[in-house]
């Protein structure tokens, strides 16, 4: 039935030769058109609500914009002011020190975790769906949830330190400015390992067994297959997490600004919860925006690096 | 003989198993499930417990109460939250599918020109986090008028799931192979019949898979609800549980938990019965 249709087709396309040959640019400007037709939507919100806000955030930044007041051109004078500003410094340094450690944190573990998942057999579903969890649950809840964890009173962290004669007093952990940032490292680094254990397990499955069989007949032990085989066959898949999730771990509102608002003694303040307190708090728009665009010339770097992965890895496909 | 070889050493595997791999895997469970564990077991503590010092904080001894749950609804806008959450989400998560659909067609099948360089600009869209553009976004949405009102979101949202979901599709729509549709177009059907009769069908999972990822994503979203609309009665569950259960000093950590709970039950129930396209997701993001 359908082999005669398609026949049937051909049959019609082939008596039909001349109209063919005139047709296929026709055809093809008639996709064109559809194409446009059909990405117009995508296009026309993008650059409503994506790009003309961003350009206004630059012209913003260079200006002396307030909440309802349009603002005058002042040049450089907001970046020059920010870098002349102690808070800011910190918070160059708070967000280096907190990336840095949070995805260090998250790529260890999250290949440990890959590792094991790729293993396991019985259970694998039930272990899989929990361990990814904390990823889906909506963060402002679960950074509650931790905020309450860590109130030093009656709750469960300190009670159980005690517990264990590991401390003798309570310890208080948000409004000590080290002990603080250790706390919205280690929420940052909850919330973020589920996606670096599939991602890095979905990577693991797709390296071919007879590498490692290849390997293991001829006398590598599982020490030197995991770094002879397995890290350099990984690393197109850990580059993408680990730039994609340095661009969205340098711009995590949500736990900071729950947990901490960036104190105690703005030792937690990162780029968005500062730009937040100075843009809108403060009411000083054009000062945010520079605060948030000196973020920019991360996110551009990382964006190329990351492109050049993607296309690398489709070219492999 | 064999058999008698084969016993203990499937005893000695079974435990080499538990020792190096159930074991290890373990904390990561614990570390993973607890804080949701604790959330409700809090939520359904008695005021008296949760602030006895000496109680253990694991478990409920004295009774359980839906206290806070009744403090919530009655006392705070707490189903207007849900109701607020819900409508967002179901709107702005139909508007970016629909749009995300029609532009992942022709970027993953049509050769048109500035085809790449769309695509390149969806993948870069994808890629500005919500927190860079709160600022500028906040100023468009007063200029719009639409300040203080649920528009603000069901606008908005858009900007960060319609990449995500072009970016997802692109990737799906490209594994289902093209000569079906060009079939079909030999016989006589145009583009428009093309994919909503061969090519949709086929890419339902994928569909399915960017509209519970959309889904989620509003949700959860947090930022621009807590900058864009500031009424009481307007919040969405995460900003409104957040701010409006924390007067002054007083944390109500019993309702916190209780609206924690309830604000994270639609999508653990959706991850539940949707478990294998939000692993499909999760990876499809950020690798394809």
């Amino acid at each position: 039935m359908r082999t005669r249709t398609i026949n049937g087709a051909a049959a019609r396309v082939i008596a039909s030769g001349v109209a063919t040959t005139r047709g296929l640019p026709e055809l093809l400007k008639r996709d064109r058109s559809i194409a446009y037709q059909f990405v117009a939507p995508a296009f026309v919100l993008l650059a409503c609500l994506v790009a003309y806000p961003f350009v206004l955030s630059i012209w913003l930044s260079l200006s002396d914009a307030r909440v309802g007041e349009t603002g005058e051109f002042i040049g450089l004078e907001n970046f020059r002011r920010l870098i002349a500003n102690s808070i800011f410094r910190q918070t160059v340094q708070n967000s280096i020190l907190f990336t840095a450690v949070a995805v260090l944190l998250k790529t260890v573990f999250g290949t440990t975790l890959a590792l094991l998942l790729q293993r396991i057999v019985r259970f694998k579903r039930l272990i899989r769906g929990a361990v990814l969890l904390p990823f889906i649950v909506p963060t402002a809840f679960s950074t509650l949830v931790w905020w309450w964890m860590f109130e030093p009173m009656y709750s469960v962290i300190n009670w159980t330190l005690k517990a264990l004669r590991l401390i003798n007093h309570d310890i208080p952990w948000l409004p000590d400015p080290y002990l603080a940032m250790l706390a919205v490292i280690l929420v940052n680094t909850w919330r973020g390992l589920p996606f670096f254990a599939v991602t890095i397990l979905a990577g693991l499955v797709a390296i071919p067994k007879e590498v490692y069989e290849a390997a293991e007949s001829d006398g590598a032990g599982p020490w030197a297959r995991f770094w002879q085989i397995t890290v350099p066959l990984l690393k197109p898949v850990l580059g993408i997490v680990i730039l994609f999730s340095t661009i969205f771990t340098l711009a995590d509102f949500n736990t900071v600004y729950i947990l901490t608002k960036g104190g105690p003694m703005n030792m937690t303040h990162m780029f968005p919860t500062l730009s937040f307190a100075v843009g809108l708090q403060g009411g000083e728009i054009g000062q945010g925006a520079a605060v948030s665009l000196a973020l920019f010339p991360v996110l551009v770097a990382a964006v190329y690096f990351q492109l050049r992965l993607v296309r690398r890895a489709s070219a492999y496909e | 003989m064999s058999r008698s070889t084969r016993g203990p050493s499937a005893w000695s595997n079974r435990i080499r198993r538990v020792f190096t791999l159930y074991l290890p895997v373990g904390p990561f469970v614990v570390f993973a499930l607890f804080p949701l564990y604790f959330m409700v077991v809090t939520s359904l503590k008695t005021d008296a417990e949760l602030y006895d010092v000496r109680a253990v904080p694991y478990l409920i001894r004295h009774g359980m109460t839906f206290a806070h749950y009744r403090l919530l609804s009655q006392e705070t806008y707490f189903w207007n939250w849900f109701g607020n959450s819900l409508l967002v989400s179901v709107v702005a998560t139909a508007v970016s599918v629909v749009i995300s659909v029609l532009a992942a067609y022709p970027l993953a099948r049509l050769r048109f020109r500035g085809a790449e360089a769309f695509g390149v600009s969806i993948f870069i869209t994808y890629l500005v986090p919500p927190s860079l553009l709160f600022l500028p976004l906040s100023t468009v949405v007063n200029r719009l008028g639409l300040s203080d009102t649920l528009w603000a979101l069901i606008v908005t949202y858009p900007t960060f799931l319609v990449p995500f979901c072009t970016w997802l599709l692109m990737g799906y729509f490209r594994t289902v192979p093209q000569e079906i549709e060009e079939c079909a177009m030999i016989d006589g059907c145009n583009r428009l019949q093309a994919m909503t009769r061969i090519l949709l069908p086929m890419a339902i999972p994928g569909i399915i898979c960017a509209t519970l990822f959309a889904f989620t994503l509003s949700w959860n979203e947090f930022l621009y609800s807590l900058v864009f609309v500031s009424p009481a009665e307007l919040k969405t569950m995460t900003v409104g549980v957040f701010s409006e259960l924390i007067r002054g000093d007083i944390y109500y950590w019993g309702g916190l938990m209780a609206g924690a709970t309830i604000g994270s039950l639609p999508i653990v129930l959706a991850y539940v019965f949707f478990l294998d396209y939000y692993v499909s997701g999760l990876t499809a993001g950020a690798v394809k």
